[in-house]
């Protein structure tokens, strides 16, 4: 009886797979007559077309490169932009003798041997009809004399073509970077991430700065023609097309009116400011001097300007406010003393005794107040005020290596800050960034295989020894310092701008982190830093005659290490050898509008060098205006030193 | 050993109308790389070599009995997984996806491997519940399909993804599933995809809309459908003549040994031609539902049927989108197209439907 339902069970389920075998039969047959149809179609009714079509015709897909976007400032002053001139462009497809027509062509316009190299290149790199560009930026002149030959000339043509152009030139250019034709690396790149369909009949790509880092927004989307071409490969008629869609205009956070005045202040200078606007993250000047000029770089620079600029000792390409790595010096100690206050290890009226010079117990080692005899009784407002070394180094020995570097890295110490420049990653993420250094037991050990000693910690507590930060990030901390400790990420970009959906993307502005600082002891850091500013502090310079209150520190960052009993004389050392400047300074200091981070190289000490110029930036974005230059006899009674 | 020991031990459990099916295809794989390759062997060559390599594959896994068969399940799907893990986490970047795993000596494309370990894995999950089918066999079943799919639409390779997805889908067909639910899983599958649309990157919907109207792309992708349409066309019902095709000869057609080369024998051999490939290609789909429907268990039955279903997708994919009513996906045209890789599964699975036919009377007694 079982056994018998089990087996009638077992037909019933036969029965059923048998129903599925014969669906599945039905569905390939369908399939099978949906190809037949396709190809009867294809094969039997359209066959002349398209036998005409392969036969006697060629379809050619042309490219049409779209608009690069557009690069603005905050008030929509443009930085980048594109103008139409006029190229010289040969079809070899038209082209009998290639070699003959250019020598012919040469004595119409110039054509110079770079100009034959570029092309001969262009010639193996290129896919099928494509004209290709043997002269660009023809004067009006020497298009009027081609014109009246083209008739001698099949396959050549006078092309009207937009050209990138920077009208800053120098100012603004290690933000703005520039464009450059695509070579077999940038090729390689965009095959493997699967755009090299898009950049078909593209020139350029953006190489270094914005103009790197926002590729994707300003290049656009290639359109297309697709043309039947006769056997002479001359188009008959176009079949389709596709308009190409401009690229996306870049608003910037720059203020370049602010842009301009910091780099002027800079007079013959090197260094880097970055300024921020603490309550958004707004990068509001970018600064890198010396700068150099874009525009050469875009269609090859030559190479006798390339060494100049590429063996010169100022190192004009490298872009100092983004990798310039130094010691970040006395402006440590504002956030040194946060992390006295927060860990507990100093009460704001604590006074400690400076003879001048600090030993570490049981060591012989002296570590020197820049002031040779000494503070006195001093407190931690007054160890901001005047700088005072001693205290920092008492400080740094009693919280430890563990607190400062826990301390400091929640701060953006050592850590890149995210700003949108340079190679994006796959992750949205940009990577051109120095990380700066803020040293741990971990790295040293990692780096020099050795223990961490008592004393390497001294001299971070001067924001020298290992430390290392880059001008962006300490204008990053500042700003987040000069906003209560709530952090916003800094951005160059503001706003992407679409031409075709006018929708306009806002780079988002929600603050990145809170670091819950007690706000009593932010009262007392930044009254300290305010005194900095008046008479007794180390930058009296900055705030004089200003009728706003300017928080700041001065810091000096130190080139060459100084024996344990030698003295530093700014005048018996090498210019180069002299100390880096450092100003960090936010405005108005109750309410502030802009954070900045200055650094002069070889420029002594941050009040001399540094801070006139922090005090040029924020006279202009504060009040509108540049402030009269002071006189040399002015600055030395301010009397200042760090 | 005599020459007949010799014979029967070469033969034995071969099943002789598919070799002949199979056979045919491969034949004509040869003759047309001939023509792609422009008259050269090198790529004939090699892919003869293939083909030995596959066929001598395929004859061990027919002499493999049916009981060995189902105990590769369960490791070959393991393995299959862990290589996929292993490719999101270590896989190299190659055209923008990551696919192919870096094992020193070699690479490896293990979404390859799961083509034949995912119905290998269903169909014995399914052998093993016989008794007791629920729901929620169903449901495990079909989560043992999404896990590899997912990981291999993540790399990402669609066209990859959506065909182990058919090849699975067919075993649960196969074993089963209630119309209700296909039903069901065909109206959620619509009714969901305005809600995926809507949380998608605007470049993945650009890359979405692309594979549904090629001419948005016609410097990539679409550059490939519309050269490849003029080669079929141009065909016409008698063809070009082998070795006439101009799209083929004059360098219009892009992949023309690999993923187009269905372009490339429809140019030459025109519509006569194509209803003589599709007899070649019907005949051996009809040959691998006749042994599915004389299966004698559970396990085989879905495994033939999957097998047999699969294949015929794999070539009305390829065909299609060639003759341009599908979108670009990177399927070969199955026995035909150039490569290692394919024809080395496509003949393992063919090996397992000879095992399936020739072993059935051992299990039934």
């Amino acid at each position: 009886m079982n056994k018998q339902a089990e087996f009638k069970n077992h037909q019933r389920e036969i029965f059923h797979f048998q129903l599925r075998l014969v669906a599945s039969i039905g569905f390939v047959l369908v399939l099978l007559a949906i190809l037949l149809v396709r190809l009867v179609y294809l094969q039997g009714v359209r066959n002349s077309y398209y036998q005409t079509l392969a036969e006697s015709n060629r379809i050619f897909i042309v490219p049409i490169v779209p608009n690069r976007g557009l690069i603005l400032d905050r008030n929509g002053v443009e930085l980048a932009r594109n103008y139409s001139g006029y190229t010289l462009e040969i079809n070899p497809n038209k082209t009998a003798n290639v070699d003959a027509t250019i020598n012919e062509l040469s004595t119409l316009v110039e054509v110079t041997q770079k100009d034959r190299k570029r092309f001969k290149k262009q010639l193996t790199e290129s896919r099928d009809f494509e004209t290709l560009m043997i002269r660009s930026r023809l004067s009006d002149e020497e298009v009027a004399r081609f014109a009246a030959q083209q008739y001698r000339f099949p396959g050549v043509e006078i092309k009207a073509r937009l050209f990138r152009d920077y009208p800053f030139g120098e100012k603004a250019s290690h933000l703005i970077g520039y464009i450059g034709r695509i070579n077999e690396t940038d090729m390689k790149l965009l095959e493997d991430s699967g755009l090299d369909a898009n950049y078909r009949g593209s020139d350029y790509i953006g190489k270094t700065g914005l103009e790197q880092s926002y590729e994707s927004e300003l290049h656009g989307t290639t359109g297309m023609e697709q043309v039947e071409v006769d056997a002479n490969g001359r188009a008959v008629r176009k079949l389709s097309s596709a308009t190409p869609v401009s690229g996306n205009t870049l608003v910037l956070s720059i203020d370049v009116k602010l842009q301009e005045i910091a780099e002027q202040s800079f007079g013959n200078y090197r260094g880097a400011l970055v300024a921020i606007d603490p309550s958004n993250g707004d990068v509001l000047a970018f600064v890198s001097k010396p700068g150099y000029d874009p525009n050469p770089f875009i269609d090859g620079i030559d190479p006798q300007s390339w060494d100049e600029l590429n063996n010169s000792p100022d190192v004009p390409l490298n872009n100092r406010a983004l990798r310039g790595q130094y010691p970040p010096g006395s402006t440590v100690k504002p956030f040194m003393a946060l992390a006295g206050l927060s860990f507990n290890t100093r009460k704001p009226e604590q006074a400690i005794n400076d003879p001048g010079v600090f030993y570490l117990q049981g060591s012989s080692r002296q570590y020197r107040d820049w002031k040779k005899d000494g503070h006195g009784s001093v407190n931690m407002f007054k160890s901001i005020m005047v700088s005072c070394d001693t205290y920092y180094y008492g400080l740094a020995a009693e919280l430890g290596i563990d607190n400062i570097f826990n301390y400091l890295s929640r701060f953006g110490f050592g850590k890149k800050t995210g700003i949108d420049l340079g190679k994006r990653l796959e992750n949205g993420e940009f990577d051109g960034e120095s990380t700066g250094l803020l040293p741990s037991k971990e790295w040293k050990m990692k780096r020099y295989q050795q223990i961490w000693y008592p004393g390497d910690t001294v001299s971070i507590g001067i924001g020298q020894g290992y430390s290392l930060v880059t001008p962006l990030q300490l204008a990053f901390v500042t700003a987040t310092l000069a906003n209560n400790g709530v952090a916003y990420k800094p951005h160059l970009v503001k706003e992407v701008r679409s031409l075709r959906s006018s929708e306009n993307r806002f780079i988002s502005k929600d603050p990145i982190y809170d670091l819950n600082i007690d706000p009593a002891h932010l009262d007392l850091v930044k009254s300290a830093m305010v005194a900095v500013t008046q008479p007794g502090g180390t930058a009296v310079y900055a705030s004089l005659g200003a009728p706003y209150q300017i928080a700041g520190k001065t810091g000096t960052a130190q080139v060459i290490a100084m024996k344990q009993n030698e003295k530093y004389d700014a005048e018996k050392i090498d210019e180069r050898h002299r100390d880096h400047a450092w100003f960090i300074a936010f405005a108005p200091a109750k309410k502030p509008k802009i954070a900045l981070a200055v650094l002069v190289e070889n420029g002594g000490h941050g009040g001399g060098s540094a801070a006139p110029i922090a005090r040029k930036v924020l006279d202009y974005y504060l009040l509108g205006k540049v402030p009269k230059p002071l006189t040399d006899a002015e600055v030395k009674e301010a009397g200042e030193h760090d | 050993m005599t020459r007949r020991q010799l014979w029967q031990f070469l033969t034995s459990h071969i099943d002789r109308p598919l070799l002949l099916g199979v056979s045919l295809l491969l034949s004509t794989s040869i003759l047309v790389l001939y023509s792609a390759d422009n008259a050269s062997w090198s790529q004939p060559v090699n892919q003869l070599r293939n083909i030995v390599v596959a066929l001598t594959c395929m004859w061990l896994i027919a002499k493999l009995p049916l009981h060995y068969l189902m105990r590769t399940a369960v490791p070959v799907y393991v393995l299959g997984m862990i290589l996929l893990i292993g490719v999101a986490l270590f896989g190299e970047i190659s055209h923008g996806a990551r696919r192919w795993l870096s094992l020193g000596v070699m690479t490896i494309q293990p979404s390859e491997l799961m083509k034949i370990g995912v119905p290998l894995m269903m169909a014995w999950y399914f052998e093993k519940n016989e008794a007791t089918l629920t729901l929620k066999n169903y449901l495990v079943a079909a989560l043992l399909l999404l896990l590899p799919v997912a990981l291999i639409a993540r790399q990402p390779d669609l066209g990859t993804a959506l065909l182990i997805s058919a090849s699975g889908f067919y075993v649960l067909f196969l074993a089963g599933l209630s119309w209700w639910l296909i039903g069901i899983m065909f109206v959620s599958g619509l009714a969901s995809a305005p809600v995926l649309w809507s949380v998608l990157h605007d470049y993945q919907r650009h890359r979405i809309m692309m594979l549904f109207d090629p001419s948005q792309d016609a410097l990539g992708n679409g550059y490939h459908t519309i050269q490849a349409t003029i080669a079929v066309g141009s065909g016409g019902i008698l063809g070009q003549g082998y070795l006439n095709g101009t799209q083929t000869h004059l360098d219009f057609l892009p992949e023309r040994t690999t993923d187009f080369i269905f372009a490339v024998y429809s140019e030459e051999f025109g519509l006569i031609g194509n209803l003589i490939l599709l007899s070649m290609y019907a005949f051996v789909v009809l040959r691998g539902f006749i042994i599915t429907g004389n299966a004698s268990t559970y396990f085989t039955r879905l495994m033939a049927g999957s097998i047999t279903l699969t294949f015929a997708t794999y070539a009305f994919v390829n065909m299609g989108m060639v003759s341009g009513i599908l979108p670009v996906v990177g399927v070969p045209l199955p026995l035909i197209s150039y490569g290692g890789t394919s024809m080395l599964t496509l003949l393992l699975g063919f090996g397992m439907l000879m095992s399936i036919e020739t072993h059935k009377k051992l299990v039934k007694t």
